[in-house]
């Protein structure tokens, strides 16, 4: 791949000769193997390995889960039974399955916020962010289609709030939402689509982290001094890093244990640590749950959703200008897709020419702010909609949105930035000539 | 996790806030129970799964099903299978095939629940939770559960005496059940049940019992579960080991470091 200067592969006995001029496939995966890779990477670099790893669990787990399951509403909270009773290892499977949907969401959030401070979204790899906010799109898309297949209170009232967002849509929103659901309410034409796209989604996920690695096999990872490697030649470029294998898959592979040593015990422990309750009771159209609450990793979202209530002024601006077209519902709809785009804008929105929040002194309090802006408002979608949450949940939101908006622009003007390593090798040699102190 | 890791700074928050719960807290306090399957290491006791079968059987299945629990599933609680096939045949099921009702066989299921208004228990102990806490954050089911048995021993257990007449039917005060009257009478009292063993029988132990018993029909895999979370921590917990060792190893010439 083009990029970084390092060593290709050189096919050598016959065989691989003939295979190269045929199929470069041992080229391609030498090629992704030996990446040189920044030598200064920390461990917040190692969440997309951590990532790729529930990718292929969910596949795995849910192709065996679907082998069991029966997408019919009679008898799809049944079969999850069936499979949580009969099937041999069910229970375990399915708890996997739920707390990977979990970890999934954790790895995805925390190789967001790195990619947020280290400023991994910008030139040039914007490619990489976006495809990155897709995939993070498609995640959400299928954990929500995942959580209504068993059938349950919360994946019935689940399922039925979030349409209903589609049908907040001006004009067309009705008719769009008949059309999602297969028919007026949530039913079995539902549950059946639902069953289909869940499955169909995560093959789209695949496809999609194949292109989000090639895009940034091609720029190069970013590091956390966001200095580029040296390009010039291949001595130059080995000063600043070092192949993926061994150094990095080791690494990264370490981490992923540890991670994976608390999931099991949060498998083996406390599966139901995630669920809610709610879902252990079989859907009943008649029956509305006294809280309606999405899972934990859409909590931010459904927060700034339920944020921009009617009195809130600028719904009322927007309903006033708009003659009514936008109410407070579309709006909650808008901001909390909002929400996603702004991220998706970010490239664009952060003016600053240094990458890494390290060399920020202004920019990383703002950073931490939104981190804390975010559990705030995942606190937040847990709650009631009343009184003090929903005056948080509408400060938190303002937050969110300035943060992109506001504070990225004008702080890449007013901001003096630190003066950065001029190497990565510089940096990486800075940390560890003196002391012998693990990487951070 | 993240709710773990968040702890902190949502700890400040709720205390400011005046200890709010989470979504879903019930007005009644439930205490504590402790249950030998409690935490990373707990295993059912076969006798009070007995008992709380018996407890089941004698009083709450007249009203109430478990229609996905497959009887079979009895030999978990130390019965061989002629103990289990004579249980069975006391309950009556529908064959579609005969086209008439037969005596049930272990391959069946319990009978679903005789009342309308009475619901399935098959996953009722997982379907309520006693706890929240600390500050809504629910980890410390890692030690107690998510309270879901400790929630129907209160619930059984927390009847006042009153009784209200409500459009026709009566309904009767409960302190733990939402909106405090339950249309359930009030099920157990002292030595309604005759333990065989002689263990005693006041309605809080009765309680108990069938509680316990009411989470295996829940979680009947829940001992194999917990085992296999064990070996696999364990298991990791010494490849992560290695893998460091593996790790300090590789990068070390790198970071200018004597080889270890």
């Amino acid at each position: 791949m083009a990029g970084i200067p390092h060593d290709h592969y050189e096919p050598k006995s016959g065989f691989e000769k003939w295979l190269h001029t045929r199929l470069p496939i041992v080229g391609l995966m030498y090629d992704t193997l030996f990446i040189p890779t920044p030598k200064n990477l920390n461990w917040w670099w190692i969440w997309g390995i951590v990532l790729a790893f529930c990718l292929v669990l969910q596949i795995v787990t849910g192709i065996v889960l679907a082998m069991h399951y029966t997408p019919h509403v009679d008898m799809a909270f049944a079969s999850i039974e069936h499979i949580m009773r009969n099937v041999n290892g069910g229970a375990l499977l399915r708890y996997v399955h739920m707390n990977g949907a979990s970890l999934f969401f954790l790895a995805v959030y925390i190789h967001m916020f790195r990619g947020l401070f280290y400023g991994s979204y910008k030139a040039p790899r914007e490619v990489t962010w976006i495809i990155g906010m897709l995939i993070y799109l498609a995640m959400m898309a299928t954990g929500f289609l995942g959580y209504v297949l068993p059938w349950g209170q919360m994946s019935f009232w689940g399922a039925t709030v979030i349409t209903g967002l589609f049908g907040a849509i001006p004009f067309i929103g009705e008719p769009l939402q008949t059309w999602l659901l297969g028919g007026p309410a949530v039913g079995n034409a539902t549950l059946n689509r639902f069953f289909s796209l869940h499955y169909l989604l995560p093959f789209v996920i695949a496809g999609l982290v194949i292109v989000h690695i090639w895009a940034f096999h091609t720029t190069g990872n970013n590091n956390p001094t966001g200095v580029e490697v040296r390009r010039g030649s291949k001595a130059e470029a080995e000063k600043d890093t070092l192949p993926f294998w061994p150094y990095f898959v080791i690494k990264d592979l370490f981490a992923l244990v540890l991670i994976l040593v608390v999931f099991f015990a949060v498998v083996g422990f406390m599966p139901n640590y995630f669920g809610h309750p709610d879902n252990y009771i079989e859907a009943n159209p008649l029956s509305t749950p006294a809280h309606i609450v999405p899972e934990w990793y859409y909590l931010p979202f459904y927060a700034i959703l339920r944020a921009f209530t009617s009195d809130v002024w600028v719904v009322q601006i927007a309903s006033f200008v708009t003659g009514g077209i936008i109410d407070a519902k579309f709006f909650g709809v808008l901001a909390m897709f909002g929400a996603i785009f702004v991220m998706v804008l970010a490239p664009w929105l952060d003016t600053s020419s240094v990458r890494s929040g390290r060399y920020r002194p202004m920019f990383r309090w703002w950073f931490y702010l939104l981190i804390i802006d975010f559990i705030v408002l995942m606190w937040c979608g847990a709650m009631p909609a009343e009184p003090p949450y929903s005056t948080i949940s509408l400060i938190g939101s303002a937050y969110w949105f300035a943060y992109f908006l506001v504070i990225l622009p004008i702080l890449g003007v007013i901001e003096k930035p630190l003066p950065q390593p001029a190497t990565i090798e510089e940096d990486f040699n800075d940390h560890y000539a003196h002391d012998a102190s693990p990487a951070e | 996790m993240i709710r773990n890791l968040t702890l902190s700074a949502l700890a400040a928050f709720a205390v400011t806030t005046g200890g709010v719960m989470a979504a879903g807290a019930e007005d009644g306090h439930i205490e504590n129970i402790a249950f030998s399957f409690d935490g990373p290491f707990g295993k059912y006791d076969q006798a009070q799964l007995q008992r709380g079968l018996q407890v089941y059987t004698e009083v709450c299945s007249a009203c109430h099903g478990l229609q996905y629990v497959p009887l079979r599933d009895l030999t978990d609680l130390g019965y061989d299978d002629e103990q289990v096939r004579a249980y069975a045949a006391q309950f009556e099921v529908f064959d579609s095939e005969l086209d008439d009702f037969r005596p049930a066989t272990p391959t069946d299921h319990f009978p679903k629940s005789g009342l309308a208004n009475a619901p399935d228990l098959s996953m009722m102990a997982k379907a309520r939770a006693g706890f929240h806490g600390p500050y809504g954050l629910g980890i410390n089911q890692f030690f107690k559960g998510i309270g879901g048995p400790e929630y129907i021993t209160a619930l059984l257990t927390s009847y006042t005496g009153e009784e209200v007449e409500q459009a026709g039917a009566v309904l009767y005060e409960n302190t733990v059940f939402p909106g405090g009257l339950i249309s359930m009478t009030p099920p157990l009292s002292d030595e309604i049940v005759e333990y065989a063993d002689g263990h005693a029988n006041d309605a809080h132990h009765l309680a108990e019992d069938v509680s316990a018993f009411l989470m295996w029909a829940a979680e009947p895999k829940m001992m194999a579960r917990k085992q296999v979370g064990f070996v696999g921590v364990l298991f990791l917990g010494i490849l992560a080991v290695l893998l460091y060792l593996t790790n300090k190893r590789i990068w070390a010439p790198v970071k200018n470091r004597k080889e270890v």
